[in-house]
C-alpha cells in the first residue's frame, strides 16, 4: 500500500517521514523518530502507557495512525524537560516514588499533564479520574496521586514566583 | 497486533467521502475517533481495504441548538460533548453518563456518532439515544435519510447503516419542561463496558406517570427499549411496589449474555435492582 508523506512537530522540531499508512502512532514515535520513552503496553487502548500529547490533548498513540498526525504537534515524554532541568511533575513524581519500574510513567505523565493545564489545583477525586485511564502494575497509585498533587502545588507557587519578579 | 495494510483516504469535503463509500468494489470503513475501530484492526477482528479519515472535515465538528433538539456532528468528540454547556443543560443524563464512558484520552478522540455507528451491545449512548428519542441522520452520495436511534441498532456490532452510507449528524429533541430523567450503571470498573446500564425518562400528571421512555444496554445484544415496562408504567402512580413490579418484569423480559466471569443471572440481577432506582430518580427530578 502506498506510503504517505507526513510533516509534523514532535517535541518542537519539524520532522518528516514517508510512513504506510497502517503504522502506528506509538511505533512512528519509537522505531522511526527513536523516542523510546513511549512505552507501548496493550496495543489496544487499555492500559494508557503509550499516551502522549497531541495538539495539547493527551492521546493513546497506539489508537491513532502516524499517517493521521500530519501537521499536528505532538510532546513525547522526552520533550517535557526544560533548560533548567525536569519538568515540575516529572520532579514531583521523582521526589514523592511516583514509580517504581517506570513503565506506566511516560502515559501517566501525559494525562498528569492535560489535568494540570486545565486545573491548576485538582482535588484527589480529579486526580484519580485523570489517571482512571492509566494502568500501574507496581504503585497501587497513592505515590502518583502524591506526585501530582505536589507538582501542582509546586506549579502553582512558581507562577506566584513569576508574578512576584520585578519586571 | 498490529492492523493488516489498507489503503488510506483524507479528503477535505464530504462530498468526496460520500462518493468513496459509493465505490462498494473496495471494503471501506471510515475512521473518525479510532478508539473502537483501531483496537479491532489491531487485533485484526477488522481489516478494511481501505479507510477514509474524516479527520480534516471540520464542518461535522459540531455541538449546536436548532429548532428545538441539539445537533451533534459526525466529529464532534466526547470529551467535547461532556464538556458541553448546551448538552449539560439540556440533557443532564448525558453528562452523567460520560462520567462512565471510557477515559479521559479516550473520549478526547472518540466521537459520539463513532460510537453509535460501533453499536457495542454494553456502551451507553444507545441506550441514552433511545430513551431521549435521539434521530440520525444517515448520508450517502445520492442524498439523506433519517432513522430514529430505537430503529437505528440492529444486534452486537450491527446497525441499518449500508455500505456506502455514514452517520453525519445526530439531533436529540430537547425534552419537554418537567421530564425527569435517571440513570444507572454497574461496570467492572468506571470507563468499562457496562454490565448493565438503565436510563429513563418520564414526566408526571396529575400523580400519573406520562410518556415513560426505557431503555437498557448490557443486558441483551443490543441496547433496547423496554417497550412493555413502558406500557405497564403509563399511567400508573410513581410508587416503589410500581417500580419493583415492573423491574421484575423487565429483569424476565431481557436475554443477557452468560459469560464466565458475570453470569446472565447476574445482569438480571442488576437489572432488577437498578431500574427501581433510575424510575425513582427520575420521579424525583420531575419539576413541581
Amino acid at each position: 500500500m502506498n506510503k504517505k508523506a507526513i510533516s509534523l512537530t514532535v517535541n518542537g522540531r519539524v520532522r518528516e517521514a514517508l510512513v504506510p499508512p497502517r503504522m502506528l502512532l506509538s511505533d512512528f514515535i519509537r522505531h522511526e523518530l527513536e523516542l523510546p520513552g513511549t512505552h507501548v503496553g496493550c496495543e489496544h487502548g487499555v492500559c494508557g502507557s503509550c499516551n502522549v500529547v497531541v495538539d495539547g490533548k493527551a492521546v493513546r498513540s497506539c489508537l491513532m495512525f502516524a499517517v493521521q498526525a500530519n501537521g499536528t504537534e505532538i510532546t513525547t515524554v522526552e520533550g517535557y524537560d526544560t533548560a533548567e532541568g525536569l519538568h515540575p511533575i516529572q520532579q514531583a513524581f521523582w521526589e514523592e516514588h511516583g514509580l517504581q519500574c517506570g513503565f506506566c510513567t511516560p502515559g501517566m505523565l501525559a494525562a498528569a499533564k492535560e489535568l494540570l493545564a486545565a486545573n491548576p489545583d485538582p482535588g484527589d477525586d480529579e486526580i484519580r479520574e485523570a489517571i482512571s485511564g492509566n494502568l500501574c502494575r507496581c504503585t497501587g497509585y497513592e505515590f502518583i496521586i502524591n506526585a501530582i498533587r505536589s507538582a501542582a502545588k509546586a506549579m502553582r507557587e512558581a507562577e506566584i514566583q513569576k508574578t512576584l519578579q520585578p519586571a | 497486533m498490529k492492523p493488516s495494510a489498507f489503503d488510506y483516504e483524507c479528503p477535505t469535503d464530504l462530498n468526496a467521502v460520500l462518493a468513496m463509500l459509493g465505490d462498494t468494489e473496495t471494503e471501506t470503513s471510515i475512521l473518525a475517533g479510532g478508539q473502537s475501530l483501531v483496537p479491532m484492526m489491531n487485533y485484526r477482528l477488522a481489516a478494511p481495504e481501505r479507510l477514509v479519515d474524516i479527520n480534516r472535515l471540520p464542518d461535522l465538528d459540531y455541538i449546536r441548538e436548532d429548532a428545538g433538539f441539539v445537533a451533534i456532528g459526525a466529529l464532534a468528540r466526547h470529551g467535547e460533548i461532556k464538556a458541553s454547556e448546551l448538552v449539560g443543560r439540556h440533557f443532564p443524563m448525558m453528562s452523567e453518563a460520560y462520567d462512565w464512558i471510557a477515559h479521559a484520552a479516550v473520549r478526547n478522540r472518540g466521537t459520539l456518532c463513532g460510537n453509535l455507528c460501533h453499536a457495542d451491545p454494553a456502551s451507553e449512548m444507545p441506550a441514552l439515544m433511545q430513551v431521549l428519542d435521539a434521530t440520525l441522520v444517515v448520508a450517502k452520495a445520492t442524498g439523506t435519510r433519517e432513522v430514529t436511534a430505537q430503529d437505528f441498532f440492529v444486534g452486537t456490532y450491527e446497525t441499518v447503516l449500508e455500505s456506502d452510507e455514514m452517520l453525519t449528524e445526530v439531533r436529540i429533541p430537547i425534552p419537554e419542561a418537567g421530564t425527569g430523567w435517571g440513570f444507572e450503571e454497574v461496570a467492572m470498573r468506571k470507563g468499562d463496558y457496562a454490565w448493565c446500564t438503565v436510563v429513563a425518562t418520564l414526566r408526571v400528571v396529575e400523580g400519573r406517570i406520562a410518556a415513560p421512555r426505557i431503555a437498557v444496554s448490557g443486558v441483551g445484544d443490543a441496547a433496547i427499549r423496554l417497550g412493555a415496562q413502558e406500557e405497564t408504567l403509563a399511567g400508573a402512580e410513581p410508587t416503589s411496589a410500581v417500580f419493583e413490579e415492573i423491574a421484575a418484569a423487565a429483569a424476565a423480559a431481557v436475554n443477557p449474555p452468560n459469560v464466565e466471569h458475570i453470569s446472565a443471572d447476574y445482569r438480571r440481577d442488576l437489572l432488577r435492582s437498578l431500574l427501581p432506582r433510575v424510575l425513582s430518580a427520575a420521579a424525583s427530578r420531575v419539576a413541581a
